[in-house]
């Protein structure tokens, strides 16, 4: 089992504090999904914790199993187990999909014990096919001319072929109609399991229909305000935020703005 | 203005040199009388690059002799990966300025199909050559550097491929340049005849390291109406050289050129391609990219100009500059008066990899009539720290990182070479280059 423990994490983007002493801890074989309002922080979490180069981390620590996350490099948070599912993948024209994908499981082994072609070509033809894309994509420049659901499709095969210990889904749901949601939901619960922890961060309960998560986290002005199970995001998408706010006495004024 | 200027060689030496080649009468007084042009004509004035201090008319000696080779066992490793040994079957080799390897299939002889050195070609095809030789794409008096083309042209090639003739295979050559005191005034003559189609895809390769010659190259390319040309280069040219570069197409009814350039020289470089969209219907796409690196100073010109109705020009353009690299890149889209209903369109790009490097992109649209389409991108600018991230996030490394987004920000010429050998070799000159 892998722990990913998040201790009072504080960070800010040019100067303005965004997270204001977040407290998470998140085990392989759990899905977290982490609710709130727009600019709260959500995606400023998802960011912070894969090494954005506009985040600052002003205080606090980021763990997996013991390691120091925030000394290491991107690439090495990637290496040490973490995925980012982005909200906006950049497109880098010139590389192929398939030929990024399989750099990136290269990465991660040894020099001489890189995938074999055939072997991956399988995974990839597999995985494509189970998230029903077309095969063409895989010779497509990355991310380069796709629509808002191929680009979130492509994610989530770099998710499955990669296979990280931990999954930090940044707003995957955001854009998507309802069959590609089915299927980035498909290729999500198809990785759950000994290995594999998630992280969804989502403004909708809609998700959570496909992807029923383990505990659910709300986020308010940088913060973790409430944690609960499944339930809570039922009475989230009934009732809104406002009984939480009510609750725990929070005031509007000083709604932080988040960065895309 | 009048510039007089002191050139390495007289008219008489010329002519003589001309006699001794056993040329045809027409090509030895063409020779001449541009030399004396050469002296009083003006230099070209390539935008945004003063080129007043570069000397572009010394050097050590007009021709150098080389030993020609007798099997393609006898090229050097660097040489031989160009080629596809077994597979090639239409190559010529020019070492230096001597015709050193010819290959040409019998198909290719039997359809009449013309494919020799260019001095092979003034002899024994005078007439042909005759007709197209700096008559109708690059003229002889245009600037003091055509004109001394005209005068000492001492290599390259003459390709001709009759009406209706298809030819489906890529035909190949390589300049090797592997003296330094070697200078090269090749002449590439491509004529595709009417409803024929042709590839030709070129090298140049400088195995020295300085070189003490120049460059001065023309190229042409007639495109008969409905012909289909595409035209690969790579130029790598050792330092040392003063390289100018004038590649140009005219191309007619309907028909289409498409340029696949890699200019990766090492030596300063004026380069100018220049695409005439002569006949109605024709179209044209240029694809160059460029590393500098070092203290190169270069400035490339890419233009197409529309005179036939209905023709469309796309110019891409990627640039890298590293080091204390100087690059002007100009794009020019120029639409005539008559010209309706054509396309100009054109995007460059320049990405900075070091603080000391310079590089300017000027798109230009110059159009003289109203019903046209046209359109310009232009950027200068670093590796997108955001492109990186994306990538380091999924496990690569930094470096590993920039150079996918390197490497891919070139593909557009790299794809496009129809030589898989040539392909690779670009993709290991630009390796070597930006690392």
């Amino acid at each position: 089992m892998s722990t990913l423990v998040i201790k009072d994490l504080h960070v800010s983007i040019e100067d303005k504090e965004i997270l204001k002493g977040l407290n998470l801890t998140i085990n392989t074989n759990e899905v977290h999904a982490i609710m709130g309002p727009n600019g709260t922080g959500k995606s400023t979490l998802a960011s912070a914790i894969m090494g954005h180069p506009k985040y600052e981390v002003t205080q606090g620590t980021i763990e997996i199993d013991g390691e120091n996350v925030l000394e290491m490099e991107v690439d090495e948070r990637a290496k040490a187990g973490l995925f980012l599912a982005m909200q906006y993948p950049s497109e880098i024209s010139g590389v192929t999909n398939a030929d990024f994908v399989r750099s990136a499981i290269n990465a991660r082994r040894e020099e001489g014990d890189e995938i074999s072609l055939m072997k991956f070509i399988r995974e990839l033809d597999k995985t494509m096919d189970f998230l029903e894309m077309d095969q063409e994509m895989a010779q497509r420049y990355l991310n380069e001319g796709f629509s808002g659901g191929e680009k979130k499709r492509n994610e989530i095969l770099q998710l499955m072929m990669i296979k990280p210990k931990f999954a930090i889904l940044d707003e995957i749901d955001s854009g998507l109609d309802i069959d590609a949601l089915k299927v980035v939901a498909k290729g999500i619960n198809q990785m759950r399991g000994e290995g594999f922890g998630c992280i969804a961060i989502t403004h909708y309960q809609r998700l959570l229909n496909y992807i029923t998560p383990d505990h659910v986290h709300v986020m308010m002005q940088g913060r973790v305000v409430k944690s609960g199970g499944p339930e809570l995001a039922q009475r989230l998408e009934a009732e809104g935020y406002d009984w939480i706010k009510q609750e725990l006495g929070i005031e509007d004024t000083d709604a932080v703005t988040e960065e895309a | 203005m009048t510039v007089e200027t002191k050139l390495a060689l007289s008219a008489t030496e010329v002519r003589s040199f001309s006699q001794n080649n056993n040329e045809p009468a027409w090509f030895g007084s063409l020779r001449a009388e541009a030399i004396e042009k050469a002296t009083e004509l003006p230099m070209p004035t390539p935008d945004k690059t003063n080129i007043t201090k570069w000397n572009f008319t010394e050097f050590p000696q007009h021709t150098v002799e080389s030993a020609p080779f007798s099997s393609l066992d006898e090229l050097s490793a660097e040489v031989k990966e160009i080629i596809d040994i077994e597979g090639q079957e239409n190559l010529y080799i020019q070492r230096n300025n001597t015709p050193a390897f010819l290959k040409i299939s019998e198909e290719l002889k039997a359809q009449g199909v013309i494919f020799t050195d260019i001095l092979t070609a003034v002899r024994e095809h005078s007439e042909l050559v005759q007709k197209y030789f700096m008559t109708e794409a690059v003229k002889v008096d245009e600037h003091k550097l055509t004109a001394y083309h005209a005068a000492l042209v001492n290599g390259g090639v003459f390709l001709y491929v009759p009406k209706n003739v298809v030819v489906e295979k890529p035909l190949q050559v390589v300049f090797l340049n592997d003296n330094a005191d070697a200078s090269l005034f090749n002449h590439v003559l491509v004529v595709a005849d009417t409803n024929s189609a042709v590839t030709y895809v070129q090298t140049y390769v400088s195995t020295i390291e300085q070189s003490n010659g120049q460059a001065n190259l023309i190229e042409e390319v007639i495109a008969m109406d409905n012909a289909q040309v595409t035209f690969g280069s790579v130029d790598v040219l050792a330092k040392g050289f003063t390289t100018y570069v004038n590649r140009r197409a005219h191309v007619k009814r309907d028909a289409k050129i498409d340029w696949a350039l890699g200019l990766m020289n090492d030596s300063d470089t004026i380069s100018e391609n220049i695409t005439h969209l002569v006949g109605d219907g024709s179209l044209a796409h240029t694809k160059t990219v460029v590393v500098g690196r070092g203290e190169q100073k270069q400035n490339f010109t890419t233009e197409v100009r529309h005179w036939g109705k209905n023709s469309e020009g796309f110019i891409l353009k990627h640039g890298v500059m590293k080091d204390s690299a100087q690059t002007i890149f100009n794009g020019i889209g120029k639409i005539e008066h008559g010209a309706s209903k054509s396309n100009a369109e054109q995007e460059s790009r320049v990405l900075m990899l070091s603080e000391g490097a310079r590089g300017d992109a000027n798109p230009i649209l110059l159009i003289d009539e109203d019903d046209v389409m046209a359109g310009h991108a232009a950027s200068v600018g670093r590796v997108d720290p955001i492109q990186l991230y994306y990538l380091m996030s999924r496990g690569l490394s930094k470096a590993e990182a920039e150079r996918l987004v390197i490497h891919g920000f070139l593909a557009p010429v790299v794809t496009n070479l129809p030589i898989e050998s040539v392909k690779n070799q670009l993709t290991k000159v630009i390796e070597g280059k930006v690392r």
